[in-house]
């Protein structure tokens, strides 16, 4: 296995008395696609945003154990959130560009994180756009609003949003679950081709997705992560008997 | 039977709304047929003189924008502060619930009464006496609600997912707000601000005993800064004045004015949320 980019170390969360993780220990491999799969309410959407963080604009979340990026503590003190969430980027289920225009939506993260320089943003955004696909499509409207796009451009474009950062990981939240099925392929073929220069977390609940994009896939069920392996072999020879009933359709 | 008593209701309904538009549309006739012969350049751009022998109303008009403009100034920053708060920093709870209630409660309450406290606390208390930035402050306690409700309606119905959003490209709260929350809530702070300048506008009560009933017009340009700490009565005030001294054909002339500012108010704002709202929720 090729060197780790994320890993945590029994990492438990607490929502209120509920028990949403239980000493999840995974190690996520350096430009993968990571796939998470698992049943509605098993954890794997509350563990992608353990990831960057996200957890903690929750009320009441608790958490013990510890998250590695590249051997650094994210929840050290010495973690900077703003620089982590540039690091960590993420793409949501609902394709939420902002209300500006496309060019503004994709200058937004480098404008955070402090680039003022038109001609560096201007070269940002044609940048993105392109790696997410969508440069074609958008390149004469860039000023128009991207609330007028289709829900698939919207989720590319959001895509290319997290992109202009410049992130080391991309998480991604079951994004292609409000798509149609051409989109969906769409924003697959991306993701395979972004693999490359990132490193992607998946959750999925569409288990042959997760079979296409993805090299390793790890299966939640109940805040346990019951199995994680390569996609290959966990699809085909599962160890656990809950992981085999699963990916054969017997429940969830 | 039953079809006539349909048909019966129907006309009552019809008949209802026609009085009802009618009502409304004979007395703006009235107004302007009683008040536009009024109007003329003279007695928009001068000032009442018994020693000059002129009857005007300058003054009061230069006194309303005065009032308009530093009454938006105190209570428009500190309205959006206070939905910005409620809505974004505050925890939700009791003592949220309970603040609201209460900007709900104030918006209740009889223009007399703020007159009162305005007068006894800005007027004599802080000193500030007979003025127009008495009565700016005893107006601002009163829109305060209007502004702070409106906005906080629009801020809820900003998707959570914008926010997420930015936060999870590592914006900070105050930045979201900034960039995504504030403008997206725009047509709700500008309804917010329309009735606010309505309500300005249309007061007379609370003002007749904070910011008086002067009606000059400032002899030097220190005057157009002092003016703020001097009486004067905006073109309500004056027209409530006339009233009283039965000079019903400038009142009349007076209450033509008002509606007219208060139409182009409104296709202003219209006008200005239309063109905010291209950018803001894409129907453009």
């Amino acid at each position: 296995m090729s060197q780790s980019k994320i890993s945590t170390d029994k990492l438990n969360l607490y929502y209120g008395a509920k028990h949403a993780l239980k000493d999840i220990t995974i190690k996520i491999r350096s430009n993968t696609v990571t796939a998470l799969i698992g049943p509605s309410g098993c954890g794997k959407s509350t563990f992608l945003r353990s990831l960057n963080r996200m957890n903690e604009l929750t009320d009441g979340v608790r958490m013990e154990g510890k998250v590695y990026l590249d051997g650094e503590d994210i929840y050290g003190p010495k973690m900077d959130v703003t620089r982590l969430r540039k690091r960590v980027g993420m793409v949501f289920q609902q394709p939420n560009p902002f209300p500006m225009s496309i060019y503004d939506n994709i200058a937004y993260g480098p404008k955070v994180h402090g680039v003022k320089n038109k001609e560096k943003l201007d070269e940002i955004v044609e940048r993105s756009l392109k790696q997410a696909a969508i440069w074609e499509e958008v390149e004469n409207q860039l000023s128009k609003t991207a609330l007028g796009l289709s829900g698939g451009q919207k989720q590319r474009l959001c895509i290319a949003r997290a992109l202009a950062v410049e992130p080391e990981v991309l998480l991604m939240d079951e994004p292609t679950s409000a798509l149609d099925p051409v989109s969906t392929l769409k924003v697959e073929e991306l993701i395979s081709r972004l693999k490359s220069q990132y490193t992607i977390v998946i959750v999925t609940h569409n288990m042959q997705q997760a079979a296409r994009v993805s090299d390793d896939t790890a299966f939640f069920l109940m805040g346990e992560m019951v199995e994680f392996d390569t996609t290959a072999r966990l699809f085909v020879h599962p160890a656990d008997k809950r992981t085999q009933e699963y990916v054969t359709g017997k429940f969830g | 039977m039953r079809k006539l008593k349909d048909d019966v209701l129907l006309c009552l309904i019809y008949l209802a709304a026609f009085f009802a538009e009618f009502l409304l549309i004979g007395i703006l006739v009235y107004v302007f047929v009683k008040g536009f012969p009024h109007i003329s350049l003279h007695f928009l751009t001068t000032v009442t003189s018994v020693l000059e022998g002129t009857v005007g109303i300058a003054g009061n008009l230069v006194n309303t924008i005065y009032m308009v403009v530093l009454t938006l100034v105190i209570a428009v920053p500190v309205g959006i502060g206070s939905a910005v708060y409620l809505n974004e920093y505050a925890r939700p709870g009791k003592m949220v619930r309970l603040i609201e209630f209460t900007t709900q409660t104030l918006s209740g309450i009889p223009s007399i009464i703020f007159g009162l406290f305005g007068m006894v606390f800005f007027g004599v208390t802080l000193g500030l006496g007979y003025s127009i930035l008495t009565g700016a402050f005893t107006l601002s306690l009163m829109v305060l609600p209007l502004i702070t409700r409106n906005t906080q309606e629009a801020l809820k119905t900003v998707p959570e997912s914008y926010r997420s959003g930015a936060i999870g490209m590592g914006a900070g709260k105050w930045y979201v707000i900034r960039t995504i929350l504030l403008p997206s809530a725009m047509p709700g702070i500008m309804t917010g601000i329309v009735l606010a300048v309505g309500r300005i506008l249309g007061e007379s009560a609370a003002l007749l005993f904070t910011a008086g009933s002067g009606y000059f017009l400032p002899r030097s340009l220190g005057g157009w800064f002092h003016k703020m700490v001097e009486s004067g009565g905006t073109l309500t005030i004056q027209l409530y004045l006339s009233m009283e001294k039965a000079q019903y054909d400038i009142a009349f002339g007076i209450a033509a004015v008002l509606l007219c500012m208060v139409f182009c108010m409104n296709l202003l704002t219209g006008l200005l949320s239309n063109k905010l709202g291209d950018t803001t929720d894409g129907r453009g």
